[in-house]
């Protein structure tokens, strides 16, 4: 019996949604998320963590029952130190407590530390101390920008070598909407953004640009299967035909996300929260940005004749 | 695709028990561990910092530092020199990137430049090029002076030594504080990292870490006190000292009797009278020979003690120490005497450090991140495996299998290679669980495509995998560019993270088309002997 379990189809087959009729009012959706993110993080900005701004980070975990948050802001507030920044974080009992970077370089980072551990003293347990002076934090920014600079670049020159460059255009553009609309999220919610946020902006990138390559690949597929249908067709059906599969694999990374977003940790939430929001845009981002940019583009649709393009070659027994 | 040659079912199965084998002591109790064979590796999975707990110290030196002592010295050769040979000077000191030397008779140029060239060495060259490079180079300037300057080659060569020195002493610092596997390494052009896994007082790591712990013993200089030679002028050859607790400063003899680079040993104890804590240290035979025959000298005179340019203490000399050990007393508490003897037993820093970054992370919060982490991973692969299993039915279940040998091979792998397993490093195992079955869907949606396009069993599942597999590797392969570049830009964790992505990436390749190819071709046989038409369980 085991051996011969039948799944459980989720996708009625012959669905065929229209997915070109909405591509001009999703399109239109999708620039103006982007802008108004671009808008958000010019406004707003985002909410550096020390490991860009500098400045030291410490989770303590009160000794006598719940924390009393008040005097904790009370007791470090006296100690010159600007104003520190005191939460809770994931239980009543654990505080997070942020100091901003302190004028002096990077001894003066380095006294902060002794100096909260001077007010606090045997009251709390020290769970966690991060320091990060002046000359890293700068360090970090830039070689966090080259990364996802440096990501978007190696992954259009791989799209554009293994298609044709308007599926470099409509991936790059998909790119862009992904990290736009993450940084957008972080800057709305003013989320804490750090090192693991861009680890994960990186991992959305490689996510989407995985399905954007799938329901690209069946794109070529069809264009070359059926050379007189329109190319909206074409695109519809291409999606429609990869829909379950982009629906099964965002499902399963979903479940997987939400797993360690609920048991994780509070540590890692805000890195599995990005994650779990990039995998959406990044599933609706393959589907309706970067399939209409062809049909606004075009594509060349003679792939038969002497002109043997480069892609065809390669394309042979593609999935 | 769905035969299998007899050699290439031993390889996999080989491939998926070498995992198994270097996974497994991972979930052993120490007593089995222990019970395996001598053949079998016994290592278990190496924790991050933030897993297991510790710190994380990134350091920089001051290179000018290396390079400034380097001047110092080289000024004071020259004015032995020119002191040695008799000749005279109006002006001496550093200018130019070296030491310049105004001489006070043009015609004792000649012996001095002769005098001065016994200093220049060479430092290497091109076996190829036949160039010769050497330390120093001399000129004659228009003004009649001599400039002695380093030579970028000997300034290279210099930072280069002295950073290994530094991290030779930052290393004999570290392992005095008897901690277990601390990694200190070299980082870019002047950094070093200090990685101290259990270890969560920083403050004690720091308070060794940031002395230079250049120790000295000077002459205390009674001709007058410190506040009338700030008044009256500094004596030539003495100066004035802070102290150590800034209670007052001292006026000592520059010229140190003997330096702290001559101690061999140096442990904290009790004074024997006030049992206040000191640090007791011995001479080695020079060292105890000078301070022997100062000591003869200065009876009943105080000296002082000197560590980075501060006065400990300055005590007076009872009778004359002969045997080459004594100690320092200083108010101590136990925990700085002991800090103080594990810096003069480690001995001085080349160059001063400053510490850039810190990250501590407590034992507890470790072992919570831990706890959290197993749990996450243990019901995200749950919940995926039932998902498949719902999705595909047995096929389902044979990804779920080959998603089981996947998370045993990425295990066993960063087992085997030792690399480092953060808390995004299970994030990121987490992550690859869940992306890993997409390969799998990609070749059963493709499969039931065939299927319903009318193709037998044995055909769909055929193309099913043929046609899938380009797009799998297309599809990781952009996963692996992003981890690349993610463990190119990070440091710690982020580095775990992508070093998980990155091997999680060729174990799924693996497991959801090679793995689950075979479990499927045995199914096919299985299902050939009982069935006339095999339907396709997905």
């Amino acid at each position: 019996m085991l051996l011969n379990m039948k799944g459980f189809d989720f996708f009625p087959h012959d669905l065929n949604i229209d997915f070109m009729r909405v591509k001009g009012i999703c399109f239109a959706a999708s620039i103006v998320a982007i802008i108004a993110s671009i808008g958000l993080f010019l406004t707003l900005g985002l909410n550096y963590g020390i490991d860009f701004k500098g400045g030291a980070l410490i989770e303590v975990k009160t000794k006598a029952g719940p924390a009393d948050l008040g005097d904790l802001r009370q007791r470090l507030g006296g100690l010159g130190l600007g104003s520190p920044q005191v939460q809770t974080f994931g239980a009543p009992d654990d505080v997070l407590i942020r100091i901003e970077e302190q004028p002096g370089g990077e001894a003066a980072q380095q006294a902060v530390i002794a100096k909260v551990q001077g007010a606090l003293g045997d009251t709390v347990e020290y769970r966690r101390t991060e320091v990060v002076g002046p000359a890293v934090s700068s360090e970090l920014r830039e070689t966090g920008a080259i990364a996802v600079a440096c990501s978007i670049l190696a992954i259009i020159a791989y799209v554009w070598f293994r298609f044709e460059w308007q599926f470099a255009i409509g991936g790059t553009l998909a790119l862009v909407h992904d990290v736009a609309l993450t940084v957008g999220l972080f800057s709305l919610l003013q989320l804490e953004f750090d090192l693991p946020i861009v680890a994960a902006l990186l991992t959305i990138l490689g996510y989407s640009i995985n399905d954007t390559v799938v329901v690209s690949d069946r794109i070529r597929e069809n264009l070359r299967k059926y050379k007189k249908m329109p190319l909206a067709e074409v695109l519809n059906r291409s999606i429609n035909e990869t829909l379950s599969r982009t629906i099964l694999t965002g499902g399963t990374t979903l479940i997987a996300l939400i797993a360690l977003l609920i048991f994780g940790g509070e540590v890692i939430r805000n890195f599995t929260l990005a994650m779990i929001w990039g995998v959406l845009v990044g599933t609706y981002s393959s589907i309706f940005v970067a399939a209409p940019v062809l049909d606004y583009l075009g594509v060349k649709r003679d792939w038969s004749g002497g002109n043997r393009a480069k892609g065809e070659g390669v394309a042979a027994g593609k999935a | 695709m769905l035969q299998f040659e007899r050699w290439k079912i031993w390889t996999i199965s080989l491939l998926c028990a070498l995992g198994l084998v270097y996974a497994a002591p991972n979930v052993m109790p120490q007593s089995w561990r222990e019970a395996l064979p001598s053949w079998w590796p016994k290592e278990t999975v190496n924790l991050g910092l933030d897993l297991r707990g510790g710190s994380y110290l990134l350091l920089r030196a001051d290179v000018d530092g290396l390079k400034d002592t380097w001047l110092k010295n080289l000024e004071a050769d020259v004015r032995k020199l020119l002191r040695a040979e008799k000749i005279g000077y109006s002006a001496l000191g550093r200018a130019g990137g070296g030491v310049r030397v105004r001489l006070l008779k043009p015609e004792d140029k000649d012996r001095a430049l002769t005098a001065l060239k016994t200093l220049v060495e060479q430092v290497g060259g091109s076996v190829f090029t036949g160039q010769v490079s050497y330390n120093l180079s001399i000129t004659e300037e228009s003004d009649g002076s001599i400039l002695v300057s380093p030579t970028e080659a000997a300034l290279t060569e210099r930072v280069r030594s002295g950073m290994t020195a530094l991290i030779e002493t930052v290393r004999r610092r570290i392992d005095q504080l008897g901690t277990k596997e601390p990694l200190v390494q070299r980082q870019g052009f002047d950094r070093i990292v200090v990685q101290v896994p259990g270890f969560d007082d920083p403050k004690q790591l720091k308070d060794v870490l940031d002395k230079t712990a250049k120790l000295s013993f000077h002459e205390v200089d009674l001709s007058m006190t410190p506040s009338e030679a700030r008044e009256r002028g500094v004596p030539p050859g003495s100066r004035i000292y802070p102290s150590t607790d800034g209670t007052g400063d001292y006026l000592l003899k520059e010229n140190e009797v003997v330096a702290g680079d001559e101690l061999v040993d140096a442990q904290p104890s009790f004074d024997g009278q006030t049992s206040e804590p000191v640090v007791s240290f011995r001479f080695n035979t020079s060292g105890a020979r000078k301070f022997g025959k100062f000591t003869q000298e200065h009876v009943d005179l105080p000296f002082a003690i000197v560590l980075d340019d501060k006065v400990i203490s300055a005590p007076r000399i009872i009778s004359p120490i002969l045997g080459g050990s004594g100690q320092i007393t200083g108010h101590f508490t136990v925990e700085s005497a002991n800090n103080l003897a594990i810096l003069l037993r480690s001995g001085a820093l080349p160059t001063s450090l400053t510490i850039e970054e810190e990250r501590t992370v407590g034992a507890t919060l470790g072992s919570d991140s831990i706890e959290a982490g197993r749990i996450a991973a243990l019901i995200g692969t749950l919940a995926v495996i039932f998902f498949m299993i719902l999705a595909y039915g047995t096929f389902g279940l044979f990804a779920s299998l080959a998603l089981i040998v996947n998370g045993i091979l990425l295990f066993g792998i960063m087992t085997a290679m030792q690399s480092a397993l953060t808390l995004p490093g299970i994030a990121g195992l987490v992550l690859t669980l869940g992306m890993a079955v997409d390969a799998n869907v990609l070749v059963f949606e493709r499969i039931r495509e065939e299927l319903r396009a009318g193709k037998t069993a044995i055909r769909a599942i055929e193309s099913g995998f043929s046609r899938a597999i380009v797009t799998i590797v297309d599809s990781q392969l952009t996963t692996l560019f992003a981890g690349i570049i993610m463990f190119w830009l990070g440091s710690g964790p982020i580095r775990g993270f992508a070093v998980t992505l990155s091997i999680g990436i060729f174990t799924t390749i693996f497991t959801a088309v090679t793995v689950t190819r075979l479990i499927i071709a045995v199914w096919l046989r299985w299902a050939n002997k009982r069935q006339r038409h095999i339907v396709v369980p997905i």
